[in-house]
């Protein structure tokens, strides 16, 4: 390991211009004669649209242009897509409703997109809109997703029972069979609350149209810009390809919920050429966040196990209802199916698995991809049952977890993965002594003296991540290979440009990624520059989520590599007049075995590049490669977390005491930015267990939790000093042994919080967010009965 | 926000002369309330009075009284060495405001103006029987607050100032709402001597109110256990997502024995 290499905790390169205020986002982007867009959303969860009447809006001042569903359907926008296709048990096809780009006939949920103002300001756009006169019909809204299927009321006419699919996964009659012996079976109703992103940056787009060119650039706050231009030119039918330029410069956070292309960032491309080209910009006021960025999780769940009398799993039964909100977003269908169903084996060797999901349609924004992506909502299940059977059969939870884990790799679980390394004794084992667990028995016994109830509780959880072998996802029915691409420039001078179509939105990319070419050519993370989110710039590439920016994209780089290595070695070889075997590299040299002849990295890039010393009818002049790398398996980041807190009864506040978290994510590139990761995953986690949860009115369908004065985000305080261990199994399906890390935590936490909350209060279930009413009630509750 | 004619005047004559001279004035002093209302375009006044210009601020010591101008921001209160000395639970609530923003930018005066039912000054005032002076009058802390975002000020009378009595002691302690850290229950008890205890409830109800049975125990007894088993009627308190009617009257018993506890330690 070198001082910037593989394993080298450097301070992130990035940071600097953050930390200066210079940082460049989609609304810090200013382009001549630009207009401001302002879009008009529903007040009805759900409603039919009888009349649009812009013509007062149109003639207001400032404004440019008033456009509508209309307007998009005669100029031919085409609508949104799901790009992952799921078929139900009975072999049909899901049933998908239409996402038009501005409303047509029918809005679906609060904040849905009606009509969009385009202006010289955007207090000009607001004032015009408050004049667009809309006739709705209220329609009965569906909100509860429980209830969705027995609803009179249909968000998609024509789509019945509002059921998008009805999908299983496993043998039924297996685990059915396990059940019928089973000496215990444990049963919990779990639902996994719904949650807003809260990226710190709020969506923004800037379209621009070139009338010359007959072409368009998009600025955009985009996790993945290649595949937005896949999906705006082959589906809304915006332009080819080659037409059509998008750009995710800095991006402040995505967690999931700017993979998806939305209507915003299409509509202000189409007016921008509807106002003969001039700049149309947009950005989400944080009321627009709330209401129209794809929500996550939002499940209701029974799931049961049966165990024998030794106190092993033998199956595992679970029915979700996911609700997918009123339109399907980009990845929605893929969430609690192939993310969520593939995962429930956890950490143990359960022989029968069967999964039923049914997702249903709302009036309710959007479900999709967030910070974990099904594998959090798998988790919890796995994590709150094993726990309670553990309880239940008196077995002590972390000994209960040993006899279960699964030893022997790779292990093939009857739910499609086939985990190919880890070491959960090891996490587990590791955990408790960081934990000092051995030590909890004292401070419970201080913490009631205090008259404080003191829980502990364990989430030994595991994900698939480094997404994902593109034949593996294509028979599973992703529209897409989720392979990444790589180009790496040598410059003259040595220095190195690497293009990625990985795209780093807080991540740290630019350190990593420098880190990985630092190491294998012995150069300088200054020397270095990661290059991501211009689609001018970068060939193509699949983007960041799923944990797959190291496993994938960093691999990628790294065949770049192997191929930039392999040619310098033939360059060196002509200039140092020695066979190319005799040629070594090491530590950024290159020499000739038994000589002390020898040549810098830099020098042979420039003789790359002078290309006097090399036959280039054999050796092409320059250095530079590129690479597409496919993964041959998903990685299975895993690890233990532990929860330890404090409860006060009088009131429900609870104080998370201790928190230990073991993970093992392969090879850390940079324990620094893994460490971050990891908070960052914690502090997102607790939120869904302690304080966030989207609340839609159950007879208006209103947003309830449409600000921060009703949606509670985690702070700091309600944090604590994390403890952190890893331990290391390398993942063999890539070149550097990289599982992931970026949503451990996240998907980790819940179960860990939920676990030892319940062990403080001595109760069996509860529900997120565990408020302090919710937690109160049950701790009086409790109280009562005693 | 809404076009608005936008006025600092530089005395509190000509603020109350253009309040009167205007239909749909908004006196604005911190703002905090007031400009995030107008930026979602919930309010369309047709003029704005900023008082800032006035620079009506300090908090001054007499007797045992302390008087604090309206324009006084949170920050001063929380940080003044003569409101620690004299009502340290005064300066603890002030300190106890929002964010380091807010309590640099919204002012006591707005706040007991406003009246939001989860403000922490209303608690205050009642609790310290202060008197709300104004460009009229001045009006007594329990007739002041009359109701959920209502008070006793008439259209065109601004607050200047309130004087606060030194208790013997005192105590606040409030329970956050989770997600926006106003007071999802606040109660300031404080003890002014010869039986005379106070008790006033934020956060809990439409608006502050005093708890006179608490008050009439901790006369007996200034003790945490004299409030003990003491209930309040649930049926009047607010109920949302956050804190349902029952768990509001009883965080007010947990918090009236703190404060208590807290006024016998401070």
């Amino acid at each position: 390991m070198t001082d910037t290499g593989i394993g080298a905790r450097v301070a992130r390169k990035e940071d600097k211009r953050f930390i200066m205020g210079k940082g460049r986002y989609v609304d810090d982007i200013h382009l001549p004669r630009e207009t401001y867009a302002y879009f008009l959303r529903s007040p009805h969860a759900h409603a039919k649209i009888d009349a649009i009447d812009t013509t007062a809006a149109r003639a207001a001042p400032g404004v440019l242009a008033v456009l509508t569903g209309e307007d998009a359907a005669a100029d031919k926008i085409g609508g949104l897509i799901c790009g992952w296709m799921i078929h139900s048990m009975d072999g049909s096809p899901m049933k998908v409703g239409p996402h038009p780009v501005l409303a047509q006939e029918k809005v679906r949920y609060v904040g849905d997109h009606v009509a969009v103002v385009v202006a010289e300001s955007l207090a000009d756009a607001k004032s015009a809109a408050e004049l667009i006169n809309v006739s709705y019909s209220e329609l009965d809204p569906v909100v509860d997703p429980g209830e969705a299927p027995g609803s009179a009321s249909l968000v998609h006419d024509g789509i019945e029972r509002n059921t998008v699919f009805e999908w299983s996964l496993g043998n039924k009659e297996g685990a059915d069979a396990e059940f019928a012996k089973a000496a215990h079976v444990t049963k919990l109703e779990i639902r996994n609350n719904r949650l807003i992103p809260n990226a710190i940056e709020p969506r923004a787009a800037i379209g621009s149209y070139d009338q010359a060119e007959d072409s368009f650039t998009l600025y955009t706050t985009s996790q993945n810009p290649h595949v937005a231009r896949l999906v705006i030119s082959a589906f809304v039918g915006m332009a080819p390809e080659h037409k059509l330029r998008v750009i995710a410069p800095d991006v402040g956070g995505g967690f999931g919920s700017k993979i998806f292309i939305y209507a915003e960032e299409v509509v202000c491309l189409w007016a921008s050429k509807r106002i003969g080209g001039r700049p149309v910009r947009w950005t989400a006021e944080r009321s627009e966040s709330f209401l129209a960025d794809a929500h996550g999780r939002d499940h209701v769940t029974t799931a049961e196990l049966a165990l024998n009398r030794d106190g092993k799993i033998q199956a595992l039964r679970v029915h979700t209802i996911a609700n997918m909100g009123a339109y399907l977003s980009t990845f929605a269908s893929s969430i609690p199916t192939y993310l969520y169903a593939t995962l429930l084996s956890g950490q143990y060797n359960i022989p029968q698995i069967y999964c039923e999901v049914d997702a249903v349609y709302t009036n309710t924004a959007p479900v999709d991809a967030y910070r974990g992506a099904g594998r959090p909502e798998a988790t919890y299940v796995v994590e709150r049952l094993v726990e309670t059977a553990a309880r239940e059969l008196k077995i002590d939870p972390a000994e209960f977890r040993r006899r279960n884990f699964i030893t022997q790799f790779p292990h093939q679980t009857p739910v499609i993965m086939a985990y190919d390394a880890g070491d959960y004794h090891a996490s587990l084992n590791r955990a408790l002594e960081l934990a000092d667990f051995r030590g909890f028995a004292a401070r419970k016994a201080e913490s009631s003296r205090n008259g404080r109830l003191r829980g502990i509780g364990f989430s030994t959880y595991i994900e698939a991540c480094g997404i994902a072998p593109s034949a593996a996802v294509g028979s599973l029915g992703c529209g897409v290979g989720l392979w990444e691409s790589a180009e790496v420039r040598v410059n003259p001078v040595g220095t190195v440009e690497v293009l990625t179509g990985s795209h780093s939105h807080g991540q740290g990319h630019e350190t990593t990624f420098a880190q990985l070419v630092s190491d294998r050519l012995g150069i300088g993370l200054e020397q270095v520059s990661v290059i991501h989110g211009d689609t001018d710039k970068v060939q193509f590439g699949m983007g960041t989520y799923g944990s797959r920016s190291g496993a994938v994209g960093m691999s990628a780089i790294a065949k770049a590599l192997d191929k930039i290595e392999a040619k310098a070695r033939k360059v060196a070889a002509h200039v140092m007049e020695a066979a190319e075997g005799d040629v070594e590299f090491r530590n950024g040299s290159f020499t000739v075995k038994g000589t002390d002849r020898k040549m810098a990295f830099g020098e042979v890039a420039l003789a790359a590049y002078v290309a006097h010393k090399f036959p280039t009818s054999e050796i092409e002049p320059g250095l530079k490669e590129g690479a597409f790398y496919d993964p041959t398996n998903f990685t299975f980041p895993a690890g233990c977390h532990i929860c330890e807190l404090e409860v006060d009864p009088e009131t429900g506040t609870v104080t998370i005491a201790r928190w230990t978290a073991v993970d093992d994510f392969g090879t850390l590139i940079n324990p620094l930015i893994v460490e971050g990761q990891v908070h960052g995953g914690i502090a997102q986690g607790v939120g869904q267990a302690l304080t966030e949860g989207a609340i839609y009115d159950e007879e208006s369908g209103q947003l309830i939790t449409g600000s921060y004065m009703d949606y509670c985000m985690p702070r700091a305080e309600d944090l604590p000093s994390f403890t952190l261990g890893f331990v290391e199994t390398k993942s063999p399906s890539n070149p550097l042994g990289m599982k992931g890390c970026g949503e451990a935590g996240a998907i980790a936490a819940p179960a860990a919080v939920m676990n030892a909350l319940t062990d403080a209060l001595g109760v069996r279930e509860l529900p997120m967010p565990a408020t302090p009413q919710v937690v109160w009630e049950a701790a009086s509750t409790r109280q009562a009965a005693e | 926000m809404y076009e608005f004619t936008y006025h600092r005047p530089a005395t509190i004559e000509d603020a109350v002369r253009l309040l009167k001279g205007s239909e749909a004035a908004k006196v604005m002093s911190g703002g905090q309330t007031l400009i995030p209302t107008l930026k979602q375009r919930l309010a369309q006044p047709s003029d704005i009075i900023d008082l800032s210009g006035l620079r009506n601020t300090g908090v001054s010591v007499s007797g045992s009284t302390i008087t604090i101008k309206a324009g006084t921001c949170h920050a001063e209160v929380a940080e003044s060495r003569d409101v620690a000395k004299a009502i340290p639970a005064l300066a603890a609530l002030a300190g106890l405001i929002g964010d380091p923003q807010v309590r640099h930018k919204g002012t006591l005066g707005g706040s007991i103006a406003n009246n939001d039912p989860a403000a922490d000054y209303p608690a205050a005032v009642v609790a310290l029987n202060g008197t709300v002076v104004t460009t009229a009058r001045r009006i007594a802390a329990d007739q002041f607050f009359t109701g959920m975002f209502e008070t006793a000020l008439d259209p065109s009378e601004i607050v200047t100032a309130v004087e606060f009595a030194v208790p013997q002691r005192a105590g606040y302690q409030k329970f956050r709402n989770p997600a926006s850290r106003y007071a999802m229950v606040g109660v300031f008890v404080a003890d002014h001597g010869g039986g005379n205890v106070r008790v006033a409830v934020t956060g809990a109800g439409p608006c502050v109110f005093r708890q006179r049975d608490m008050e009439a125990a901790l006369a007996r007894s200034f003790t945490p256990d004299a409030v003990k088993g003491i209930g309040t009627d649930a049926a009047n308190l607010n109920s949302d997502i956050h804190a349902s009617a029952d768990y509001r009257a009883h965080l007010v018993g947990v918090m009236a024995r703190r404060a208590v506890e807290a006024a016998l330690a401070g």
